[in-house]
């Protein structure tokens, strides 16, 4: 088949904070690179995030990144790798300054500085009062940072290849990633994009559960790609359900909610979270807040008819706070619920938001697999930053306004890596053709044509086990159901049809494409959580309620290729200061 | 609940066509939103093209025309909308197939806005200073998602869309234009200063109408008009 090939020095795959943010360094540097995005840049789910971003700028109230550190490091349950978030951490101010001068539209103090609001899990000092770190753009954040970060790519000049759906790395036998082949959604013509580097940064895979925050395209392509390609995944058993969705609905209202002092109440009209985290109560990390609301709902005291979710507060904050800092937030619930959070509490639930695992990576955005005896060794080539990524800063459960930080500082590390990787290896090696055809070969099982099951109702299968058999309080036997049940949709995707077989923006395709990335990202989350006999952060066994660091302070890999999970040890070691040895999680 | 929904695929297709589309009455749930019954509808018939991301009037990816006007299908409630819906792609612009259309023009209008903050000043090692009244100035502005319904409501842009920017890249212009920390503000109104650019807009307020997002983009070129005239004298 003739197929078309370009070739780049970088290639970027996903639009969102991390791959705009790298391709802005790359271009800037005058590298020659490429940034394919199933979707328009803009559209991207980075564009959702409302809180804010994380940085000790010390606008508000006193801060340090070393306290931001700490806070990170404690908030991840003592999973994260301390020389990772130490370095997030420090870099944390200079890429927020670097925004700013990008254009972002920050919200503004009385001394013309940066806006800053407390989020959950922060503390001054080691533990001590609330800190005020996320920098925020009313609540629309993600949206200013995406949109400046395209502008300037734009001004940049990047290369974009908007709505090209990508399909599978291209690997040699020496294993060197060199680039991937995509198709052009809009022709349905496949094409070979060559590049020295491949960097994923393509975002979760919030879809493999029923009720998220996540964008329909939220289907964790990239980490498949990387499991197809020999690549374990990282600590998919972190999944962070965030306290408030829109109960039933699962739009998000930003823990920036709670920062401005809203609180959650029960059926009884109770500020509960003062009973789990006498301290901070609203404001305790997200794991330890879902669970609480999913406690009280277990114990029958939820609110509404059917006692099925909690209530989030507002009113007390008064019209002008909301209108200013929490704009999006009133239009979402005005549009979704008819409801204004002036006048009444908006009804939440726990909500899947957030992939804490991902591709294992190094702080450098090098992908790093275990070889022998290296447990980190770099996959040549291969770069992950992001959500899509496990470098791992966010451990057993991310903190509020970490994810935009993550996704800008290692965005930009990656960026940095690749362009000395570059200068290392100059020129492009042979293009293995077995492995280009292994993924053509994927893309045309979709031609299949006569019976077989449709591909919307098996996602919708698949999110409902996930949903029943992973969620918020897990243990070992309803994962095993849960196991088997994945295995035997799997059979059944095998054997799934499309019924369109037009070439023009043919979107059944796409969904079913994206339909084997999510079972490929749900099985690695079962698998990794079933595996897991502690409960740490975000993953609550009711079989193994405690956290067990004697045995299990230690990362999952899960290899599909062996369908078998490995582990490698935290980075407990961070560059500069002393280590957070773990302690017992108070809020 | 019934839908008439417009179909065109090239690959298949001469001529476009309306189909119809049945929706039972018992899927439709309380709250439900135009895009879910889309997802349903695909359910039927997997060859019915349109986009869609995040669901909730962000990414603006699901613009169409609802009922005659524009709106994003994710955030439009079924409750609101007289049967049989009636939904085709955005007026003015080349369809590709079913409810997609090209927005290629669209996006080369919103570049030739130069959408990005130009400060030629060295950097400062912290953030560039912005009082909150100056930041004010921009609220109404930044918002926009880029989603096209103004400006596919938009006589002028369908009359004119190579040459007139159209509202969309217009309320861009606008939002670098008062930003305080830009300094570029003498070139972009030169450059916008144009028969066709920013004049073709001739106040018809459809943009402002339909914005999913609620902002007043007529007002924004209403005000770029003002500072040119001001600089004049």
């Amino acid at each position: 088949m003739n197929i078309t090939v370009r070739k780049f020095d970088a290639l970027i795959i996903g639009a969102g904070g991390a791959g705009l943010r790298a391709a802005l360094q790359l271009s800037n540097a005058d590298a020659r690179v490429a940034v394919v995005s199933k979707v328009f840049p803009t559209r991207s789910h980075t564009v959702a995030a409302q809180g804010g971003v994380n940085a000790a700028l010390a606008n508000v109230l006193p801060d340090s990144w070393h306290w931001h550190m700490f806070d990170t490091i404690k908030g991840s349950d003592y999973l994260g790798d301390q020389d990772a978030i130490e370095y997030m951490c420090r870099a944390a101010p200079k890429v927020v300054y670097e925004l700013e001068h990008f254009g972002v539209p920050f919200s503004r103090l009385d001394n013309g500085t940066i806006y800053q609001r407390a989020f959950g899990g922060q503390s001054q000092n080691f533990g001590q009062d609330q800190a005020a770190r996320t920098c925020a753009a009313a609540d629309r954040t993600g949206h200013a940072i995406l949109h400046s970060l395209y502008q300037q790519n734009l001004r940049a000049r990047t290369h974009f290849f908007d709505e090209y759906f990508a399909v599978d790395l291209i690997k040699d036998d020496q294993g060197y990633v060199l680039g991937v082949v995509a198709f052009e959604i809009l022709t349905g013509k496949p094409i070979v994009i060559e590049a020295k580097t491949t960097l994923i940064a393509t975002g979760g895979a919030g879809q493999i559960f029923r009720t998220n925050t996540n964008a329909l395209s939220n289907t964790g392509d990239g980490m498949a790609m990387a499991l197809r390609a020999g690549v374990p995944l990282e600590d998919m058993e972190f999944v962070q359900f965030h306290p408030t969705g829109i109960a039933g609905r699962g739009m998000l209202i930003t823990e920036g909610a709670r920062g401005e002092g809203g609180f959650l109440i029960n059926g009884e009209g109770e500020r509960f979270m003062e009973r789990y985290a006498p301290k901070v109560k609203d404001l305790a990390s997200r794991d330890v807040v879902s669970r609480a609301i999913a406690v009280e709902i277990r114990e029958g005291r939820g609110c509404g008819r059917n006692k099925d979710h909690a209530l989030l507060d507002l009113r007390h904050l008064g019209a002008d706070t909301i209108m200013k800092k929490l704009p999006g937030i009133r239009e979402m619930t005005l549009t979704f619920l008819g409801l204004d959070p002036i006048e009444q509490p908006i009804p939440v639930f726990p909500t899947c938001h957030y992939s804490m695992g991902g591709i294992p990576t190094n702080r450098d955005g090098q992908v790093v697999v275990p070889v022998k005896d290296t447990p980190e060794d770099p996959v040549p080539g291969l770069y992950a930053a992001g959500e899509a990524a496990c470098v791992s800063v966010h451990g057993a459960n991310r903190l509020g306004g970490n994810s935009l930080l993550d996704i800008l500082v290692f965005g930009r590390a990656a960026a940095n890596h690749i362009l000395e990787y570059l200068g290392e290896n100059p020129h492009h090696r042979a293009l293995p053709q077995d492995s280009v055809d292994r993924a053509l070969e994927r893309l045309a099982r979709w031609d299949r044509e006569g019976e077989g099951e449709a591909v919307e109702p098996l996602r919708r299968e698949l999110r409902k086990v996930m949903e029943d058999h992973c969620g918020v309080f897990r243990t070992a036997e309803v994962m095993r159901e849960g196991v088997a049940k994945l295995q035997t949709l799997r059979e059944r995707i095998d054997q799934a049809v499309i019924r369109d077989h037009t070439q023009t923006f043919n979107t059944a395709r796409v969904e079913a494409l994206e339909l084997e990335n999510l079972w490929d990202c749900a099985i690695a989350t079962m698998h990794s959580a079933l595996g897991r006999e502690e409960s740490r952060g975000a993953h609550s066994r009711v079989d193994f309620t405690e956290r067990d660091d004697e045995r299990w302070l230690k990362h999952s890999l899960y290899s599909l290729q062996d369908d078998a999970l490995d582990y490698k040890p935290v980075r407990t070691q961070p560059l500069t200061v002393e280590s957070f040895p773990p302690k017992k999680r108070v809020y | 609940m019934e839908f008439s929904i417009y179909r065109f695929n090239p690959d298949t297709d001469r001529e476009p066509r309306m189909q119809a589309f049945t929706l039972d009455d018992a899927m439709v749930e309380p709250g439900m939103m135009l895009l879910d019954a889309l997802i349903l509808l695909k359910e039927q018939d997997d060859s019915l093209g349109f986009r869609r991301s995040c669901q909730h009037g962000v990414c603006g990816s699901d613009g169409m025309n609802i009922n005659g006007s524009n709106g994003l299908a994710c955030i439009t409630p079924l409750s609101k909308l007289k049967t049989p819906i009636v939904l085709r792609p955005f007026p003015g612009m080349p369809v590709i197939r079913d409810l997609i259309v090209d927005m290629d023009n669209f996006y080369r209008q919103y570049r030739e806005a130069e959408p990005w903050l130009v400060n030629d000043t060295p950097e400062p090692e912290v953030e560039n200073l912005q009082s909150p009244a100056d930041r004010e100035r921009l609220d109404g502005l930044y918002e926009c998602i880029l989603c096209g319904c103004c400006s596919a409501s938009c006589p002028s842009y369908w009359w004119n869309p190579e040459r007139f920017l159209g509202p969309a890249a217009l309320l861009q212009a606008a939002r670098f234009i008062e930003d305080s920390r830009d300094q570029d503000t003498e070139r972009r109104l030169e450059r916008l200063d144009d028969a066709y650019r920013l004049y073709r807009c001739h106040s018809i307020m459809n943009c402002t109408q339909v914005c999913p997002k609620g902002l007043n983009p007529a007002k924004a070129i209403g005000d770029i008009r003002r500072t040119m005239i001001k600089r004049s004298l």
